[in-house]
């Protein structure tokens, strides 16, 4: 019988990795960054973090390629879902923008 | 009975994408399924933030103290749960189940102040319905990823005692060993979740 026991990565290694980013993460937030900075910089550190428990405990790099084809598909697709939900936060904008706009035009003559 | 037809009589053919078993197989096509469920909350949540004029500022609001605080206690169960499976695999029994119990004592304490912060944003004035700082849609995306959360981790914990108790029950340690595998793969996935949910819905 194939009792398959992967090789265990060094757990505490990557305890102490997501700890440090956990801290990062939270000092990012008070960082005197640009607003768009700092988002673009906790979707990376939470998508590093996601990656240190999909790779080392969940034993995603030890697995066949196509296993992990099948735990990235989520992914895609959520991405794929942003992309189409997109357009209706600029169309919003636009409004919000066009309707400033209206709004202080009147109030110069 | 040959040796082949007992084999077969476990597990009937092999899977190539996880050789060890099926079960695990089985595990991560429903995470693939529960994933897409928590990005589309998570999309959904995006799209109505940024389509609206008053949205709260999160960290200011819910307070990030606490949740840091269950964020860390979170990865410290994930450790706890390799560190059970590693243990298992060397064959003793009985660290893998107090680790097991750490785990699942790790899962408790996080629901347990996850409640103990709804009650707090409740009093505060945080409804489902609608909040004294902005959109009250703000509130029902709150209330409903952090509740499908601990849902899951309510879950986790119900499963990882069932688990502890069918590895107490196994007459060989090893012979739980996927068993303990597959329920790692849940209780870190839900870590993993809470990791997106912790930057989406509190840091952002």
């Amino acid at each position: 019988m194939a009792s398959a026991e992967h090789k265990h990565p060094n757990y505490m290694a990557i305890f102490w990795y997501l700890a440090i980013l956990t801290v990062v993460e939270i000092a990012v937030i008070y960082a005197p960054l640009a607003k768009l900075t700092i988002g673009v910089l906790l979707c990376a550190l939470a998508l590093g973090k996601a990656v240190l428990v999909a790779m080392y405990f969940m034993h995603l790099r030890f697995e066949t390629r196509t296993l992990g084809m099948v735990a990235i598909t989520p992914l895609a697709i959520a991405t794929l879902l942003v992309f189409l939900l997109l357009p209706d936060g600029f169309a919003v904008a636009k409004r919000t923008t066009g309707a400033k706009a209206a709004v202080s035009a009147p109030a110069k003559p | 009975m040959s040796a082949a037809s007992v084999h077969s009589a476990i597990e009937p053919a092999e899977t190539p994408l996880t050789p060890e078993s099926w079960g695990k197989l089985g595990m991560w096509i429903f995470l693939a399924g529960d994933a897409v469920g928590f990005g589309t909350l998570l999309a959904g949540y995006g799209a109505m933030r940024a389509t609206s004029a008053d949205w709260p500022s999160p960290y200011e609001v819910l307070g990030i103290n606490l949740t840091a605080l269950m964020t860390f206690l979170l990865i410290c169960s994930s450790v706890t749960m390799v560190k059970g499976l590693e243990w298992l695999g060397k064959g003793d029994r009985s660290k893998c189940k107090m680790f097991l119990f750490l785990t699942a004592l790790g899962g408790a304490i996080f629901v347990s102040l996850q409640a103990y912060e709804w009650t707090h944003l409740i009093h505060r004035g945080l409804h489902i319905n609608g909040n004294p700082w902005g959109a009250s849609l703000f509130g029902t995306t709150f209330f409903l990823v952090t509740g499908f959360h601990g849902l899951h981790v309510t879950g986790g914990v119900i499963y990882l005692l069932a688990i502890l108790r069918y590895v107490a029950n196994r007459p060989e340690p090893r012979a739980s060993y996927n068993a303990v595998e597959i329920v790692g793969l849940y209780w870190h996935f839900v870590d993993l979740v809470w990791i997106m949910v912790f930057t989406f819905m509190y840091l952002i």
